[in-house]
């Protein structure tokens, strides 16, 4: 295989928010390159919807502390309290910048930034429903996707598109580099940079359903976990309440947040049972378990009673179309309903992970629960845990988090490379690598093994047994599945032998990261033995703060996981009962 | 129900050029074009090569034709296109392997027209103002997601590659208009340019093509006007 050598000081890995406002912050102060997979505008943060909050205060009195507030409580109580504050006082001016770098906020008469209700957020600590979301229409991902690309462009940012980072190289503890696979040829790419920051995304993948682009397969965290990198809180993966029925695609918060409501096949709005003061705008993850539930006691609509109602029909024609207008158009195309007239089929879909990579505040990488730093190495927006979100993220933090956490890795990228030295990599560096693709392109293909078959017996157990609702008896028998499909993908092979865009052979080894991924959740989950957040064991149904206000550390241990346990760092909010 | 596929195959490592393959797939009337692609490649035949990410038409990834017709694989159902489905990549762009193109002229173009808010005014320590009026002035072409089909629908660009094209235009476009920006002048001098506005034709095929809705065309004549009014 050719082997192209590059020498940069600091490299970011995948081209989303995060990496983008990494980017922007370290690309004056060092020789820097950005690595994505797919182009920089095709990222998944351009399908996030609803908004980003931060107290503005533009449409009522509101204030970063009750921000923080609602964020600690959403997480129920798993959240880092110091790392929940810079989040949420960071926000304020995060947001302004955006607009200052021409991010095209809706806007008030007043022409301030327009806000809108969503879940989970409230003023004087749940009192009220907050407007705290900062927004465009229902495309407010794409804009700060446009918007960080655009001002990477400005500035003259140097990207290798269609690019696909497959290794770290971690000396004595120290990062010399990562090394890369160019999907147009074949190449092979070391790049020397003892800066490294994995802002790679999530891995919504692991699940049939799901809100998830097939691009977000957990490469930085699989890569990492791979090392020897433990990772954290992998038992929290949020689903979101309202995914289109069957097809798993988003339809945003925001629909809620505007009044929308949910029902039953009886047209009853549950909610109110589950959440009597704000009702709808519960936080995501007890939203999805009423709808669940709503589904399991024979509640749910259609032939099959599967699915619920997400009626926007009392909302009005001029509404939906200037604040809605993406999401119902998705109802149009893919389900041919008209959501002015008729309620959409909805059901949860796998949405989110809280859990990722562990870093600190400065999103720098820990190598153990004790909090060792790995120098050289970040992460930030979804393919870390801070942890900000703990067990349940609340609507709109995740494009707060990509901006906050991603200008911190920037920054901490800076402090290491003035600080360091260039470390050589050597020319065979790559040679882990290309012993491993060069194995899979000598197999003999055998469709029993292909990646399609493997990967769908995944998503549809983790699917079935490490859902919304876990028992001891549906993770014991996920570890198992888990188990033997890791056993198949030992002989996995492609049948494409060539160097030209051989998408199958990259699908194989992010099959790899989707097994890492799912062992670290059922692993995590099986042995949590309460319910917290989006983590709900329906053999330990209370939360058990005695024992558990701790985040969970997986490490891989051969073909298993092994866990550690650190403390949840309080604040200014002792646990309380969740109730909204 | 069965339906017949036929797709334009070219794998540069073993072909000179491009020939049609036929599949027969078992699919359901409200499958995706894109899940017609994934069935041939996963169970298929694997080294089909074609873009795609978010599947629901908002990351651009995988613009196509699709009997004539410039779309997202991923935003038509097969029960809205008739038998045998044709598809070919987008045309006007070098293709790399069978669905694949290069896209690098179209993102060059794209980056011709200095598509970034240019303010060196003091902004202050809160948001610039803007009324929901002027907001709403460059609101449409701010949906684009650079997929392409618009440009490669242009018959202008399929003769003329150097021409920037209404995707690099639309992008212009929303900042021409964009009352915070003040490089307006600049931008439309880029767009008098020979291969500027000023080529397009007013086909209106990349208006029909925009799986977003974008007013493409109407986008084109508010710049076109919008250059006669600076000297």
């Amino acid at each position: 295989m050719k082997v192209v050598k590059h020498s940069f000081d600091g490299v970011i890995v995948g081209a989303g928010g995060a990496g983008l406002r990494a980017a922007i912050e370290a690309a004056p102060h060092m020789k820097l390159a950005v690595i994505t997979k797919l182009y920089p505008t095709r990222s998944h943060t351009g399908a996030a919807q609803g908004g980003m909050s931060a107290a503005l205060a533009n449409v009522e009195e509101d204030n970063w502390n009750w921000h923080a507030f609602d964020t600690v409580k959403g997480s129920d109580y798993l959240a880092d309290q110091p790392a929940v504050d810079i989040l949420c006082k960071e926000a304020i001016d995060s947001v302004v910048e955006l607009e200052h770098w021409g991010l095209p906020f809706s806007r008030l008469e007043s022409g301030k930034i327009a806000q809108r209700r969503f879940g989970g957020h409230t003023v004087r600590e749940g009192e009220a429903p907050a407007f705290r979301a900062c927004y465009a229409a229902d495309r407010t991902g794409h804009m700060i996707l446009q918007t960080l690309y655009q001002k990477c462009v400005s500035m003259g940012v140097t990207f290798f598109d269609e690019f696909q980072v497959l290794d770290i190289k971690i000396d004595d503890g120290v990062c010399k580099g990562v090394i890369a696979y160019e999907i147009a040829t074949g190449d092979i790419h070391i790049f020397e940079a003892r800066a490294v920051t994995f802002a790679t995304g999530g891995f919504g993948k692991i699940y049939k359903v799901s809100s998830n682009a097939h691009s977000l397969t957990g490469d930085g965290p699989g890569i990492l976990y791979q090392k020897g990198i433990p990772l954290e809180d992998m038992e929290f993966y949020q689903f979101h309440p309202t995914g289109i029925y069957r097809l798993g695609i988003l339809l945003s918060e925001a629909a809620r947040g505007e009044g929308g409501i949910l029902r039953n096949k009886d047209g009853e709005r549950f909610m109110e049972r589950y959440a009597p003061s704000i009702k709808d705008l519960a936080p995501r993850d007890m939203v999805s378990r009423a709808i669940a539930t709503e589904i399991s006691e024979g509640n749910g609509a259609g032939p099959n009673n599967d699915f619920v109602y997400l009626d926007l029909t009392h909302l009005g024609a001029e509404t939906i179309k200037q604040k809605l207008p993406d999401i119902t158009d998705f109802v149009r195309t893919y389900v041919k309903i008209e959501p002015i007239n008729e309620p959409i089929p909805v059901q949860p879909t796998a949405h989110y992970a809280m859990g990722g990579i562990p870093t600190d505040v400065n999103a720098r990488v820990l190598s153990d629960a004790t909090g060792t730093v790995l120098p050289g190495v970040y992460s930030a927006g979804e393919s870390a845990c801070v942890s900000v979100h703990g067990a349940n993220r609340l609507g709109t933090n995740s494009l707060l988090d990509i901006v906050v956490f991603g200008k911190r890795a920037g920054q901490s990228m800076v402090d290491y490379v003035s600080s360091t030295k260039p470390m050589p990599l050597s020319d065979n560096a790559a040679e882990d690598l290309t012993n491993k693709i060069e194995n899979l392109m000598e197999k003999n293909h055998n469709p029993e093994f292909s990646v399609p078959r493997i990967r769908e017996e995944l998503q549809d157990s983790m699917e079935e047994n490490a859902k919304i609702f876990r028992s001891e008896d549906s993770l014991e028998k996920q570890t198992k599945i888990l188990s033997n499909l890791r056993d198949r993908y030992q002989n996995v092979t492609i049948s494409d032998k060539g160097k030209v865009f051989n998408t199958e052979l990259l699908e194989a080894i992010e099959l790899e990261y989707l097994l890492d991924m799912s062992d670290t959740t059922v692993a995590s989950a099986l042995h949590r033995k309460e319910s917290r957040g989006a983590h709900s064991r329906v053999d330990h149904v209370e939360r058990d703060d005695k024992n558990w206000l701790k985040h969970s550390f997986a490490f891989k241990n051969g073909d298993s996981v092994k866990l550690e346990y650190k403390d949840v760092e309080l604040g200014n909010y002792e646990p309380k009962e969740r109730k909204y | 129900m069965d339906v017949k596929v036929n797709i334009l195959r070219y794998n540069p490592e073993t072909d000179r050029k491009g020939h049609w393959e036929e599949y027969i797939l078992k699919a359901d009337p409200d499958e995706r074009i894109l899940d017609l692609l994934h069935k041939v490649k996963w169970f298929d035949d694997g080294s089909l090569a074609f873009r795609r990410s978010c599947a629901h038409g908002v990351c651009g990834s995988d613009a196509m034709v699709v009997n004539g017709e410039n779309m997202l694989a991923c935003q038509v159902l097969v029960k809205e296109v008739s038998t045998p489905i044709k598809i070919e990549p987008i045309r006007g762009l070098p293709v790399i392997k069978d669905l694949v193109v290069n896209m690098d002229s179209f993102f060059d173009s794209y980056k011709k027209v200095m598509p970034y808010l240019i303010n060196d005014d003091e902004p202050g320590e809160r948001e610039r103002l803007q009324s929901p009026e002027d907001r709403d002035r460059f609101e449409d072409t701010t949906k684009c997601i650079l997929c392409a089909a618009c440009t490669t629908s242009c018959p202008v660009f399929w003769t003329a590659d150097t021409y920037v094209g209404p995707a690099a235009i639309v992008n212009a476009h929303r900042f021409v208009f964009d009352s915070r920006d003040n490089a307006s002048k600049q931008r439309l001098e880029i767009l008098k340019d020979v291969d500027g506005a000023f080529r397009c034709r007013t086909a209106f095929n990349c208006t029909s093509a925009c799986p977003r809705g974008i007013q493409v065309t109407k986008a084109i004549e508010d710049v076109k006007r919008e250059t006669l009014t600076i000297n």
